[in-house]
């Protein structure tokens, strides 16, 4: 995931001297890639340690139905999150990503029953581009606030859904108005050899499967999540994440997504140097829409299997907190979905909720490492406030022998509250975000 | 329209009318396309508002809906957005609901606690993004997004088990409030200036608290001190600070007030209709309270206004269904509707006034020596 650095990331490095920062540059010295792949060892490496020998009898946490799982919740939120990636790059916020999901779930279904799976997509991303052309209607053209276009969006999209699904789903055969009956996916893709997919008429060998048989430490965790991401996966999760690098070189590496970036930092700038800087908010809130639109189609498609009201579950403002805990980065919203998509793929697997319980632990551990951070960087408040954010989850986890089935569903919320609280001075928004621009005023 | 006050109240009708003729406009397209005759729709809609159970319908949708307009307005007046009424106003009611039922108090006293609990929750929960923002600058737009979904998916789901009541296995509740702290109706009253109220409506009490809240609000944001200092630091938090308004507290007394009204948005449900906080407790109300103070303008009376013909619009839909000449769901869609016309007709007009301003200090002062 090359998001590329066009900004020196925020580091506010106020000891050069430490062997901390040392450290650090030598970090950011590292290609993407190998930051990347680095950052996942670790994170696998802490999920075996808590499952190997924290007090939880459970191998979900690196298991490859979590990690299948989790890619399939992370989806939706991946797209909402890219979605409000490409508003915000042009400055406008877009509250109504929820809205526009849900405009993308109705007719998504509705093009995926009348015209199949690519039907769905296109139908649900022009369903969310609709909902996007509103907003934009409103906010460029009206100079509405934005936080208020995008709350009238979300009251008007349900009402819309069931508006046209009391019109066209009840006079299909198993649709009501508030179902529609079954949507077609897109099908699904094993990759050959490494784990076991089909070549023609071949059965390719599983090398994954195997290292994961031979229960080695570490190595058969990696190649289970590993086996977990390859095995079984939708076309449509293939796409999406496509997505991510083409976003980062639309964004970064062209002249349209150079123009759509100025009009979210200085548009006064872009105007003087005769950008249309309306024309590219337009493009940026209407592809934001687009992108909601087709996290809906995929849950429509992937997830469920049909349309039903009430479904997208708070997943567009999940979709904003991935976008915010990415720093508003292409690379950043991925990892910020599959965070927060990883607690929703464990509890499908884990009825127990040992797994789930197991989780506490690794949120305490993490944030044990955000106090030795704060301290290295003699941040008092920091530290103490992460210390007992840290305890509590500790606490928690000590004095409980399973997790309660909502706290899958809380985690993202509160996890971006605790970055936000810790890191809202290393995160930068564009500089225009959320304000109005008038062509001529300053 | 070159007479400067003809203008003036020209400008001023137009927002709301031609907000109201858009969405009319926009629903009779709607209607047409799917086969229904807008006429026969509106005549069925105007014919039944004038009913006196359409009229109880009416006041009852529009109290919490009143109370959550201005509880959005305090922070909207502070350039604040507190999208998270309706996480405040949720867990305001379930810590209402699950201590009303705890106590035993005379009847009186037992509502003012459950009052009095319910705008300290809904003060603290919103105090959270306050402090956020205060103290860490985190924006409340988000902080307040995400304590919505811990409100309703966390806390909620977590202690309504912890405080079942255990009687009714059928659905997740808390017990029942017992009747000396619920509101009684006010037919009565109302029965004395009409007919008898039929179909089993009952106007709500809480109605009272609605014009009480809409009163001191109105007291407080223009004849107090601090009400100054609100709008003072919502129009340019600058000046204001300049003129020793600190900001930062400012915010954190906006959110907590807007909070402590917020709590009250559930109270209708709560004590005049449920008695106690089930799974299946209203949702919304939050959200359309910031459309209803938009309507309004932040303006007590104006929100009243909002909050009456979303009401109005609401208590039609059910007599679309049985009449049949539409379905009922285009009130969701006039609703919405109705809003976007409105911010961006305000929009409009608010800008061409501004022209006009700036035209007539040019006039003004042409030939003055600068």
């Amino acid at each position: 995931m090359t998001a590329p650095t066009d900004t020196p990331p925020p580091t506010g490095d106020p000891l050069p001297t430490s062997p901390w920062s040392q450290r650090l540059a030598a970090w950011r010295r590292l290609p993407a890639w190998a930051r990347w792949a680095l950052s996942a060892a670790l994170g696998i490496l802490l999920l075996t340690l808590v499952q190997e020998f924290g007090t939880d009898d459970t191998s979900a946490l690196t298991s490859q139905s979590t990690s299948q799982a989790m890619v399939r919740w992370a989806v939706p939120i991946l797209l909402a999150g890219l979605g409000g990636l490409f508003a915000e790059r042009a400055g406008v916020v877009n509250i109504g990503l929820e809205g526009m999901m849900i405009l993308g779930t109705w007719f998504g279904a509705w093009g995926a029953i009348n015209w199949g799976p690519w039907g769905g997509i296109i139908a649900g991303l022009v369903g969310g581009a609709l909902g996007g052309l509103v907003h934009a209607v409103a906010t460029v053209s009206f100079g509405v606030d934005h936080i208020i276009s995008g709350v009238a969006i979300n009251i008007v999209a349900p009402g819309l859904t069931r508006y046209l699904s009391d019109e066209i789903f009840t006079g299909y055969d198993g649709g009501s108005i508030t179902q529609s009956p079954r949507a077609e996916s897109l099908g699904r893709f094993t990759m050959p050899v490494t784990s076991g997919g089909p070549i023609g008429s071949w059965d390719s060998p599983d090398v994954l499967g195997w290292f994961v048989r031979q229960e080695w430490f570490f190595i058969s965790d990696v190649a289970s999540v590993l086996k977990g991401l390859t095995t079984q996966v939708s076309y449509f999760t293939i796409i999406a994440l496509l997505l991510v690098p083409f976003s980062a070189w639309l964004l970064w590496r062209t002249r349209v997504g150079l123009r759509i970036r100025i009009a979210g930092e200085r548009p006064e700038a872009g105007e003087s140097l005769g950008v249309d800087i309306y024309k590219h908010k337009y493009i940026g809130v209407i592809v934001s829409g687009a992108l909601a639109g087709m996290a809906g189609a995929f849950i429509v498609m992937e997830l469920t299997g049909f349309y039903r009201e009430d479904q997208t579950t708070g997943r567009g403002f999940i979709g904003l907190a991935a976008l915010i805990f990415g720093n508003w980065r292409p690379g950043g919203v991925l990892l910020g979905a599959l965070v927060f998509g990883y607690p929703f793929g464990l509890s499908l697997r884990d009825l127990d909720g040992s797994g789930t319980h197991a989780l506490l632990l690794v949120v305490a551990i993490s944030l044990g490492l955000v106090v030795l951070w704060a301290l290295s960087r003699r941040n008092r408040v920091d530290a103490i406030l992460a210390g007992i954010f840290g305890g509590l989850a500790l606490l928690w986890y000590l004095l409980s022998d399973t997790a309660p089935d909502w706290l899958p569903n809380t985690m993202p919320f509160v996890l971006v509250l605790l970055v936000l609280l810790f890191a809202s001075q290393r995160l930068r928004m564009p500089q225009a975000d959320g304000q109005i621009y008038r062509r001529g005023e300053t | 329209m070159n007479n400067p006050t003809v203008r003036r109240i020209v400008l001023a009708a137009g927002a709301p009318v031609s907000a109201f003729v858009l969405a009319v406009v926009v629903s009779s397209i709607v209607l047409i396309i799917s086969g229904s005759n807008p006429f026969t729709a509106y005549g069925d809609m105007i014919e039944n508002a004038s009913r006196l159970e359409t009229m109880i319908d009416t006041l009852n949708e529009a109290v919490p809906l009143y109370l959550s307009g201005v509880a959005a307005a305090i922070g909207f007046r502070m350039n604040l957005f507190n999208i998270g009424v309706e996480g405040q106003y949720l867990i305001a009611a379930f810590f209402a609901a699950v201590i009303g039922a705890a106590v035993e108090l005379p009847a009186v006293l037992h509502v003012l606690l459950i009052l009095i609990v319910a705008m300290f929750s809904g003060a603290v929960y919103a105090g959270i993004a306050g402090l956020l923002k205060v103290t860490r600058g985190v924006n409340e737009v988000i902080s307040t997004i995400m304590l919505n979904s811990i409100a309703v998916g966390g806390i909620i789901a977590w202690l309504i088990r912890e405080f079942q009541d255990d009687t009714s296995t059928t659905n997740l509740g808390t017990k029942p409030i017992a009747d000396s702290g619920l509101i009684p109706d006010l037919n009565g009253f109302v029965e004395i200036f009409t007919r008898e109220i039929t179909g089993g409506r009952e106007l709500t009490g809480l109605i009272v608290l609605a014009v009480v809240v809409g009163v001191v609000y109105h007291l407080f944001i223009n004849r107090t001190r601090l009400g100054f200092d609100f709008r003072a630091s919502g129009i340019n938090p600058m000046a204001a600070k300049a003129g020793g308004v600190p900001p930062k507290r400012m915010v954190l007394y906006a959110m907590l007030l807007s909070g402590l009204v917020a709590g009250l948005v559930g109270m209708p449900e709560l004590l005049s209709e449920q008695g106690n906080y089930e799974q299946s407790f209203r949702q919304g109300l939050g959200f359309s309270g910031i459309a209803v103070a938009l309507l309004g303008r932040n303006n007590p009376a104006g929100i009243a206004v909002g909050a009456l013909l979303f009401g109005l619009l609401s208590s039609s839909s059910a007599i679309l269904q049985v009449s049949g000449s539409a379905t009922p769901e285009i009130v969701i869609i006039m609703q919405g509707v109705i809003v976007l016309a409105a911010v961006i007709s305000y929009e409009v007009v608010g800008r061409i006034r501004a022209r006009d301003e700036a035209r007539t200090a040019r006039e003004a002062t042409v030939g003055v020596p600068a």
